[in-house]
């Protein structure tokens, strides 16, 4: 067993006591084996000697035990790594960024504490997934939809304080912006509630979101500040209908109004549900292309040419698909209003898309699997508030990929919501493709993965292998394209530990203020440094690089 | 209407005290398939969009069942490998996810197929 730097093997094993008398000695993992279940799945360093593993895991079962658990490891200096459900993949998994810290593993508290229909939200505990709250649903027959995102088996506290997102309603899909309230434990082990919450005998905690004087829930994100041990959220009704249509223009630069128009109706809340730009030309991360568009593209052939053959073809150069949720009859005026505002595009022709009535019937739910399953571009399950697994078939062994990845990373920049900055992305990502050998647009073009209320995510997935030298490369190349984002004014929202640093760093403004400040808040909050020493590049002060 | 999971105020307790007696918790007999509906069924489980499933039929092209339940050559010994290890894009699970108990439940369901 590795020991946590500078702790002697007398200290931690007193802590260890401590740990087992707080939580009984089952939910203390020493063993080697035990241990190794903490390592992140899709580690970049596995099997090299930099790969971040812990030295042991706790796992309480109530807020009181990681009280006990938080005074013993602040009393004896151990560093912890707290975890929720620990399924993070491709963002770090359940290992800690800092090797030797104990894994603090929140999954046995799983309670499901209460769901409210009437004020349509929630509070639970950081081991609840988004299957066990589908669950639960389900078996209440609440007409209430959790917004989820792709992979089911993620803990809703964990995937919004990693600033997740879903698919459904706006006001949703962004799970930090859904939540309401917070009860964490300090790094003192005091316990704190934030929002109503800290009013005694609340009865507005998941109500309203900000309490009076300064709201701090942003400070337990993407941090170390604190452990959280409670969170409210709110949830969508579950609405009448679904509608979708799209658009599709004929012309490259159709895609400046085309942005510009969609940004209007979803900013004004005609449109509701996440949208999604294609090119059925171009391709992307949705769409491959065929061979002839392949060669097309790979002796750059004029934009002309590649209007001509979206003509010829009858595929528009630019589509978008807009999504609405609401009352059927409401809905359908809304893309009907949509498709005059589209119409202002010359050429701009429409389709009817889909229409489903709630609840869905099993057999919808089935056809609705098999087509997500099967690539297509109609609606997926988490557009209905349904978590699974489908979308963990990237990199896994398929008929087309015989020779799965060992894991995947993942790069995910936010990009401003203009026609101008996708073109200007996309030159961008096709020349660090190039100059790196990455698999970032290599050929077709990339259109927005995710979409904010005002900002677009690009995503790209790369490889882990299970090769140290080519996972070594790899990772120099992640660094690379962070450093070339960041030269256009571009960062990143969410990243894995081993590049938590090199994102901060490109947080720099006025001379790393913002880390600074950070660091000061460390500080105070945690003055001997044992909360998940390096989360988001924030060391505590005897860990940090002078 | 308010719902609230039983699992509150004496309940808690309840599970706690439960939880803390662990050779009385493991004799309780554990369902195997319920621990393969829970963590094994989403991606390895019947119908489209199983990860796990089609991972198998890409690689015994049908000389084995691609379904887990229906193979009847699964020792439990490499059940629990593949849980505790994992295998390409299938991570291992960690003891607060499945128990030992609940594994060799998961094992027994598995091999008696």
């Amino acid at each position: 067993m590795a020991l946590p730097e500078g702790v002697t093997q007398a200290t931690f094993d007193r802590a260890l006591r401590e740990f087992e008398k707080a939580v009984g000695s089952r939910w203390v993992f020493t063993s080697d084996a035990d241990v190794a279940l903490y390592r992140d799945a899709y580690s970049p360093f596995q099997g090299e000697p930099e790969e971040r593993v812990a030295s042991a895991a706790v796992a309480p079962y109530t807020v009181e035990e990681v009280q006990a658990v938080v005074r013993a490891a602040n009393t004896h200096r151990i560093p912890l790594y707290t975890i929720s459900t620990g399924k993070n993949l491709g963002y770090g998994g359940s290992a800690p960024n800092l090797s030797g810290s104990v894994v603090l593993d929140l999954k046995r508290m799983n309670r499901i504490l209460e769901v409210s229909e009437r004020n349509a939200s929630a509070l639970v505990e950081p081991g609840v997934s988004y299957f066990d709250f589908y669950r639960y649903i389900q078996e209440h027959k609440l007409n209430v939809w959790m917004d989820c995102p792709d992979p089911g088996w993620g803990s809703l506290i964990g995937n919004a304080l990693d600033h997740g997102g879903g698919y459904t309603m706006t006001t949703f899909r962004n799970h930090f912006d859904a939540h309401c309230g917070m009860e964490v434990v300090l790094a003192n082990g005091e316990l704190l509630r934030t929002g109503m919450g800290a009013v005694p005998n609340a009865k507005t905690w998941q109500q309203y979101k900000f309490g009076a004087g300064p709201w701090i829930d942003g400070l337990f994100s993407q941090s170390n500040f604190g452990v959280v041990t409670k969170m409210g959220f709110w949830l969508m009704p579950q609405p009448d209908a679904y509608l979708t249509g799209t658009v599709s223009v004929p012309k490259h630069q159709d895609l400046v109004p085309l942005v510009d128009i969609l940004n209007y109706l979803e900013n004004s809340g005609i449109v509701n549900g996440m949208p999604q730009l294609g090119s059925p030309l171009l391709g992307g991360f949705f769409s491959p292309i065929g061979t002839e568009l392949r060669d097309m593209l790979a002796r750059n052939a004029p934009t002309e040419e590649l209007e001509a053959y979206a003509k010829r073809k009858g595929t528009g150069y630019w589509s978008c698909t807009v999504k609405f949720y609401g009352p059927a009859r409401s809905i359908q005026a809304n893309w009907e209003y949509c498709q005059e505002k589209f119409a202002a595009i010359p050429g701009a022709t429409f389709e009817n898309g889909e229409t489903y009535k709630f609840p869905l019937s099993a057999a919808e739910i089935e056809d609705i699997t098999r087509n997500q399953a099967a690539g297509s571009r109609s609606a997926t399950l988490p557009e209905f508030g349904i978590p699974s697994l489908t979308m963990f078939s990237i990199g896994a062994r398929t008929e087309t990929n015989p020779n799965p990845s060992a894991g995947h990373m993942w790069f995910s920049p936010i990009i401003p919501r203009s026609a101008e900055a996708i073109f200007e992305a996309n030159r961008v990502f096709a020349e660090a493709s190039k100059q790196l050998d990455v698999p970032l647009n290599a050929v077709g073009f990339s259109l927005p993965t995710t979409y904010w209320n005002r900002a677009f995510i690009f995503l790209f997935g790369l490889p882990v292998t299970k090769d140290p030298a080519t996972n070594k490369k790899n990772r120099a190349k992640f660094e690379q394209i962070v450093k070339i984002c960041a030269e256009h004014g571009w960062a990143e929202y969410r990243t894995p530990p081993a590049f938590q640093e090199a994102v901060m760093d490109t947080y720099s403004f006025n001379d790393h203020a913002l880390r600074r400040f950070h660091e000061t808040l460390k500080d105070a909050v945690d003055p001997n440094g044992i909360l998940s020493a390096g989360r988001y590049g924030i060391w505590p002060k005897h860990l940090r690089k002078v | 209407m308010t719902k609230r999971a039983n699992i509150g105020g004496a309940a808690a307790l309840l599970c706690v005290a439960l939880a803390v007696a662990a050779p009385a918790a493991a004799q309780q007999p554990i369902d195997g398939k319920a621990v393969f509906e829970k963590w094994c069924a989403p991606c390895h489980g019947d119908g489209p969009g199983k990860p796990g499933t089609n991972a198998l039929q890409a690689l015994y092209k049908g000389a084995k069942p691609a379904l887990l339940e229906k193979r009847t050559d699964l020792p439990p010994d490499l059940t629990k490998q593949f849980v505790r290890t994992g295998v390409s894009v299938m991570p291992f699970f960690r003891k607060t996810e499945i128990s030992d108990a609940e594994l060799d439940a998961l094992a027994k369901y598995l091999a008696h197929k």
